[in-house]
């Protein structure tokens, strides 16, 4: 009903509320991207020898390597030579600091974003860790983890303490090779968080690391790394917001996640990047490689994202399941307004005996919006008794919007069980004149519905991120077309 | 309370209801009755304000508002409520969730606090008592899976907790078994108040042997075209719907 339309047109656009600058001395690197560049950066962070190698080696095969183009998106294409790999606040150039002698004006960003970073005000029950351009800018509760055996720091600074761990585990899920934006991250990559759950630990508060783009012209390049060691257990939250600027930024990351045996991951993304305006002008292109490995049997990890932000985001958390009885796990809403594209999904590898998954993705387009599902579920030869349950719920809003699902299945052992489910709906006029009925405003009746259609993917997440991605929900609908 | 004047209302440039007119005061039960497709729904569709109809003459006044103008949430603040004939779903929302909202807006807009959790508990769990529902269900998506009787039960149970003004019902009582219909009429019942009035839109005099109407009106091709006492039903129920065309004929 045409009418009904108007009310969910009048809801009036609300500004992205994290699009603030910093105004901060940067160090910043000159654009362009080269070897010694990656000397450079290897250099500012007093790397060992095999990493400077490792990086080197990464960025010899990505110049062999092609752009990839099988993505459901659309972008002109982009000159890394015009984007600057490194900036840093100047304040941070000798490297982490202790909290009280960090530049208060960054203390201050990490306040508006409600992440506090002072003793007193920290959050209860989460340690942070504040990546801010290329550099981490601070990390709470380090000591009382430490008590616990946990190690959650800087990636920059594991690599300083604890460089038999990076040797032993890094690039093991996501080589250096793996694909085009992998390959590059693995040469530039400036910082990150990195996480080890000792054996039999389960940790004592939840980690979380908030990602901060500030600077113009750079990318980011961040690179995470768990270890969850036998029988341990962690809750791992990522958030991640950037300014308002009209040239796109690139934010390429690599997040790789090992599970021993009788270990558990659960790792939870709301992502917020800037979206571009409501012409499609601006906003980061958000090209991620995130890999979980299943390695021994038993172990267990789950995704779930809420991506509402980012002007094009581009990535497959996916589950090897090299373990038995292994147990992987996604679930996703991806939201798509204005002119924002996704293509976004999961891949499943089961080559464990009883291995299982699930997939539960959730995709929401309005306004001029582009959300494509692409998922891969792969039955080994040994995968003896392998499960799959997939669905696939597309909700529309709007006639100038799209939603795409590309699932692809290849099964070597046949006594693999695979079930997909898949729907697309339409807001319906009925459900929000019922609402509106019953006394609830046109913007929160779409609220509502939208929640209520995101709900198995919201009960995954933990409570204070579930409520903050509901509100964000809401707010990244609001001025869309019904 | 409310005034339907001359109400013309077409859809697609096909006329549904061609010049109703209507007076209902406050503390009144009125029973609309008429063959399927005389434009019943659509009337009750109108007053609460769905999209889609050409309303091409007439005017409704609202105490004294124009109610036209208004759009679907306003009336639902002014104390406008319509039990659905066939009541909506809307999955993954509780159905708790979703009378604490519409509460909430409705305070809101009369300018009281949101109940706190414990109150509005509380209210809404009487209410369901003397429904006879299950808690459970507010617990359940709204109308998810529910039987047809379950659905016009909960309508009532939002009617109940929400204490409108103006009670617009729409076969509430199609699908209620025989204790249900008791349960549901007792439940309206409950409700009536002299600031409070009905319109109850029902095919059987069944539910008007437990809800007494004060006036009867008949409805056939989007008019109206008899109004009387309760006693109008039960001639209505004993001739059929033939006898009034005939002595609108004659
Ligand atoms: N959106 C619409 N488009 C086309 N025709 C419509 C529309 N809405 C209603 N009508 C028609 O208007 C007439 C009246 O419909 P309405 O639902 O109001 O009848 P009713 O009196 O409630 O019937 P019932 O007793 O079966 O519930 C019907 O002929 C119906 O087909
Ligand atoms: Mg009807």
């Amino acid at each position: 009903m045409a009418a009904s339309n108007e009310n969910l047109k009048n809801m009036i656009g609300q500004e992205y509320k994290d699009g603030f600058v910093t105004d901060i001395e940067s160090d910043s690197f000159p654009p362009g991207l080269s070897e010694d560049v990656i000397r450079a950066i290897s250099a500012k962070k007093d790397e060992p020898e095999f990493l400077l190698e490792w990086r080197l080696e990464a960025y010899r095969h990505w110049l062999t390597m092609k752009h990839p183009e099988w993505a459901f998106v659309e972008f002109p294409k982009i000159d890394f030579q015009e984007i600057s790999y490194y900036s840093a606040p100047k304040s941070m150039e000798d490297g982490p600091k202790s909290l009280d002698e960090v530049d208060p004006e960054l203390i201050s960003t990490y306040n508006k974003l409600g992440i506090p970073l002072e003793e007193q005000m920290r959050l209860a029950g989460v340690a942070v860790d504040a990546v801010f351009d290329s550099v981490s800018v601070a990390t709470t509760f380090k000591d009382k983890l430490y008590e616990a055996g946990v190690i959650f720091c800087s990636f920059s600074e594991a690599v300083k303490e604890h460089p038999e761990l990076i040797k032993q585990y890094l690039g093991t899920v996501v080589s250096q090779y793996d694909n085009f934006y992998a390959a590059l991250n693995a040469a530039v990559f400036s910082d990150g968080s990195f996480v080890y759950i000792p054996k039999g630990v389960r940790c004592p508060m939840e980690l979380s690391t908030y990602f901060r783009i500030n600077a113009a012209n750079t990318g980011q390049f961040e690179r995470t790394l768990i270890i969850a060691d036998e029988g341990s257990h962690v809750s791992y939250l990522e958030g991640c917001t950037a300014p308002m600027r009209d040239e796109n930024q690139l934010h390429a990351a690599v997040v790789e996640l090992v599970i021993l045996k009788d270990a558990e991951i659960k790792y939870s993304t709301v992502q917020n990047w800037y979206p571009g305006d409501e012409n499609g002008v601006g906003g980061i292109y958000n090209f991620v490689t995130k890999r979980a490995e299943c390695r021994e049997e038993n172990a267990k990890v789950s995704w779930t994202q809420v991506e509402t932000g980012s002007a094009i985001t581009w990535k497959y958390p996916s589950v090897v399941l090299k373990g038995d009885n292994s147990i992987g796990e996604f679930y996703s809403v991806a939201l798509t307004n204005n002119y924002q594209q996704a293509d976004t999904g999961t891949k499943m590898i089961h080559y464990g005996k009883n291995t299982s998954s699930t997939i539960i993705s959730k995709g929401i387009s309005a306004g001029h919006g582009q959300n494509t599902y692409r998922g891969l579920v792969k039955m080994g030869r040994n995968a003896e008794n392998a499960r799959n349950y997939t669905q696939c719920d597309s909700l529309l809003m709007g006639d100038q919007c799209g939603a795409h699902t590309f699932p692809y299945i290849e099964t070597k052992n046949p006594s693999a069980t695979l079930e997909h489910e898949a729907s697309t709906s339409k807001i319906s006029e009925d459900q929000l004149f019922y609402c509106m009925q019953r006394g609830i405003s046109a913007e929160d009746a779409v609220s509502m519905i939208v929640n209520g259609f995101c709900k198995e993917v919201f009960k995954e997440l933990p409570m204070e991120f579930a409520v903050e991605a509901q509100a964000l929900l809401g707010i990244s609908l609001e001025g869309s077309v019904g | 309370m409310l005034k339907i004047e001359n109400l013309h209302v077409s859809v697609e440039g096909k006329e549904i209801l061609n010049g109703i007119n209507l007076e209902i005061g406050a503390g009144e039960v009125h029973a609309i009755m008429g063959p399927n497709g005389s434009g019943k729904s659509t009337l009750s569709y109108i007053l609460a304000g769905r999209e889609g109809y050409d309303i091409t003459e007439g005017r409704v006044l609202f105490n004294g508002k124009d109610l036209l103008d208004m759009s679907v949430e306003e009336r639902a603040w002014a104390g406008v409520f319509l039990a659905f004939q066939y009541p909506v779903e809307v999955p993954g929302v509780s159905n708790i969730y979703f009378l604490k909202a519409a509460l909430n807006g409705i305070r809101k807009h009369e300018g009281l606090s949101e109940l706190d959790a414990m109150d509005f508990i509380t209210r809404v769990k009487g209410k369901m008592k003397d429904l006879d529902m299950d808690e459970k269900f507010l617990y359940r998506a709204v109308n998810e899976g529910f039987s047809g009787g379950e659905k016009k039960r909960n309508e009532i149970l939002q009617m109940s907790v929400l204490e409108p003004s103006l009670c617009l019902l729409d076969e509430t009582d199609s699908g209620l078994d025989i204790d249900a219909l008791q349960i549901v009429a007792e439940g309206v019942n409950r409700l009536r108040d002299p600031n409070r009035s009905f319109v109850l839109i029902t095919h059987y005099q069944r539910l008007l042997d437990y809800i007494k109407p004060d006036y009867v009106h008949v409805l056939a091709h989007g008019k109206v075209v008899k109004s009387g006492g309760p006693e109008l039903a039960l001639e209505l129920e004993k001739h059929g719907y033939a006898w009034v065309e005939e002595k609108l004929a004659s």
